[in-house]
């Protein structure tokens, strides 16, 4: 395993060419090189870390505690707290605060609704599968800028296609950029385009590690395809939505190319002309950049990471509550299946193993049985493995089960 | 997740049970399906839905492409039109006479390829060290790599601006790259392949030969990451082409990156849709081209990282 331990007599390696060196320096040099090397490995990493991620962090909280801008970029006033508490009474921030949280829901809920769907589709034998794959992933390779400049225009008051589509339906033209929600709409649109595919292809990978027995035993049991995805696909792939959905979430707090550029009035930071749609990123920007508020806009920074915190804390507890109600099957003999699956369970007395193969080498080995014990076969399938599946509970046909 | 990813990346290898893996990541490219079944059959419903997004997915696109090959006039009118006409490379020339276009290009190739370069070999050298070498505090500094994915890039951005500025670096490309020259994201990526595709029985060969440590890195771990490095590279080029928020900040209207100067020309020229849009076209067709290339290592990269957790 390791093979970087110098070789503690002339034993371990006989030298197969006949080398200048003597042996002993040799092996001292090696003992030297073979200790330091992989600090040496893996020092790029935390020396761009320090500089341009650790360092700034840090100095980001100095800064917010200061009274500075650019014009006396070298005359920092310390101020302590004031930064924070005037920011706690700056209705603008709480207006940032507002937006963000409410773009965030309209992002992340119909994306990653709309993901499942799309990957439940996608997983099935399919020709072409590729060109389906690659036709959903192709939003993602384009760049925001694009895709914000390319919907701004199919948004556009009076030549937009969507407002053209809508007149078609008989429905005055919308000034999308100028309405509280229209606005926010529209950008939840260009952020649920873009993520949807790549979450659905997270979502599909996933999928293909859901042992194949579960979808057949389902099927058997007379479960069609959407109630396969009810009982079997989701919770099987909870802790890979949690993982999709903290992505999600924290990529919104950070939301900041689409409010800036879908803003038509030219240069402007204010994300509308009534603050309609500025996240926190863009205020970030408004102060920091724009108005050169350095101390200000890092105050703000740090409030970002806070809640991003909050969120990952958040999210760390919903998947570790998830995994407890899964443990507590161990005792009760899994009954979460929900009345559905139970009665599927009743009407296929078959699978004596092949729960127990699907759970072999997960941490859930022991509940499997057990409730096979118990004489309910068939809630193997309705609690089926955790999403990232270890190697051994795949077969070939599972692309991407390595966990 | 963080913990997981090293722990399963250690049990997949020592399970006794795990089939020997053969060529890592291939598996994707099974071969089609075979003949038709009842399954596929009934599976017929799918492809409609499928052909209404991948259309919906497209469109935009499509749309990018189009509007300037039209003029200004035809596009303003109702209803807009749908099919393109001939007058692409008379917009696109306004572009470059518009904005500094040319130089935006080379520059966004300069930073795309210089970022996707340090990446390969720095990210693969620690993932490297960190999947193969024993050395005092590995769990501890891959948990701190880990740990790093999570904190989001716009907390330092002030500072790192000021920094900047410090070095002199402010308006220079290399303010650009220097940040994300190597990303947490590539060493774990890196790490995770270099287990489980370089057997220990390689490196030990390696070091009998009388291979130094950077010696087994640059011979024997090198060659055996392509697949993983063709996968890093072409995630890692994209994304640099795309960024938009850094780059705006640190670099000035004169001397952009393509998205930079796409923002410049959309905030300018917002009535000049065929124009602007033959900009965002010319900006999106390297990726585009690389996409429909790579396109299926992209995507099982993709599918690989997210079951990888």
């Amino acid at each position: 395993m390791t093979i970087t331990a110098p070789p503690a007599s002339g034993l371990d390696a006989p030298p197969p060419r006949p080398t200048r060196r003597p042996r002993a320096v040799r092996s001292a040099v090696r003992r030297v090189t073979g200790v330091t090397a992989p600090y040496g490995f893996v020092a790029p990493f935390f020396m761009i870390f320090f500089v341009f991620g650790l360092f700034p962090m840090a100095y980001t909280f100095w800064v917010s505690l200061t009274d500075r801008d650019l014009l006396r970029p070298n005359d920092a006033k310390m101020i302590g707290l004031r930064n924070y508490t005037d920011l706690l009474h700056d209705e603008f921030f709480w207006n940032a605060v507002k937006n963000t949280f409410e773009l965030m829901l309209l992002c992340t809920v119909p994306q990653l609704a709309l993901a499942l769907i799309l990957a439940h589709i996608l997983n099935a034998r399919l020709r072409g599968r590729m060109l389906f794959r690659m036709g959903v992933l192709l939003p993602n390779i384009t760049s925001i800028v694009a895709v914000t400049i390319v919907f701004g225009q199919l948004f556009s008051r009076d030549f937009g296609l969507f407002n053209w589509l809508l007149g078609l339906v008989g429905i005055d033209n919308v000034n999308w950029q100028a309405g509280e929600w229209s606005s926010k709409i529209a950008i939840a649109m260009m952020v649920v385009w873009r993520w949807t595919g790549y979450n659905a292809l997270i979502y599909l990978a996933a999928m293909q590690a859901i042992p194949k027995e579960q979808f057949e035993a389902a099927a058997i049991d007379g479960a069609g395809t959407w109630r396969q995805l009810w009982h079997v696909t989701l919770p099987a792939l909870r802790p890979t939505i949690a993982f999709t959905a903290l992505v999600s979430l924290i990529g919104q707090i950070q939301l900041f190319t689409e409010p800036l550029l879908f803003d038509i009035s030219p240069g402007s930071v204010s994300g509308g002309t009534d603050r309609q749609f500025q996240t926190l990123a863009l205020f970030l920007y408004e102060e920091g950049f724009r108005l050169r508020h350095f101390g200000y806009g890092s105050a703000v920074a740090w409030l970002m990471f806070l809640l991003t915190v909050i969120l990952a804390a958040f999210a760390y507890f919903l998947t570790r509550g998830g995994a407890r109600i899964r443990g507590s099957s161990l005792i009760g003999g899994a009954s979460r299946g929900g009345p559905g699956t139970r009665r599927l369970g009743h009407r296929g007395p078959r699978r004596p193993s092949s729960g127990g193969s699907a759970g072999r080498a997960t941490g859930q080995a022991a509940a499997r049985p057990a409730g096979q014990a118990a004489g309910r076969p068939a809630e193997a399938a309705a609690s089926p493995a955790p999403a990232p599946a270890p190697a051994s509970a795949n077969d070939d046909s599972t692309p991407g089960g390595s966990s | 997740m963080s913990v997981t990813i090293d722990k399963a990346g250690d049990a997949d290898t020592a399970s006794p049970q795990a089939p020997p893996r053969s060529g890592g990541w291939r598996r994707l490219r099974r071969p089609a399906p075979g003949p038709a079944s009842e399954d596929e059959r009934r599976g017929l419903w799918r492809y409609p839905f499928l052909i209404v997004v991948v259309l919906l997915s497209a469109f935009p696109v499509y749309w990018t492409f189009m509007i300037p090959s039209r003029t200004n006039d035809v596009v303003g009118q109702t209803p807009p039109p749908l099919l393109p006409g001939g007058h692409f490379f008379e917009n696109a020339r306004r572009v470059f006479d518009t904005v500094e276009f040319e130089k935006a290009l080379i520059n966004s190739l300069v930073v795309a390829g210089s970022i996707t370069l340090c990446t390969l070999f720095f990210c693969s050298l620690a993932g490297f060290a960190f999947a193969k070498l024993r050395f005092r505090g590995r769990g501890a500094l891959l948990a701190i790599v880990i740990a790093t994915m999570m904190v989001p890039v716009q907390l330092g951005i002030i500072p790192l601006y000021i920094e900047m500025q410090k070095f002199g670096w402010a308006n220079h490309l290399i303010a650009v790259i220097a940040p994300t020259a190597v990303t947490a994201f590539g060493v774990v990526f890196m790490r995770q392949y270099t287990e489980q595709a370089i057997p220990d029985e390689l490196l030990e060969a390696g070091r009998m030969d009388g291979c130094s440590t950077f010696g087994l890195y640059w011979h024997v771990v090198l060659p055996g990451l392509r697949p993983a490095m063709a996968v890093l590279g072409l995630l890692t080029f994209m994304q640099a082409w795309n960024d938009f928020m850094w780059p705006l900040i640190v670099l000035s209207p004169q001397n952009p990156t393509v998205q930079v100067a796409l923002s410049t020309l959309s905030a300018g020229y917002y009535r000049d849709n065929t124009l602007v849009l033959a900009g965002t076209a010319l900006g999106t067709l390297p990726v585009l081209l690389i996409f429909a290339v790579f396109g299926r290592q992209i995507i099982s990269g993709i599918m690989e990282g997210a079951v990888k957790g």
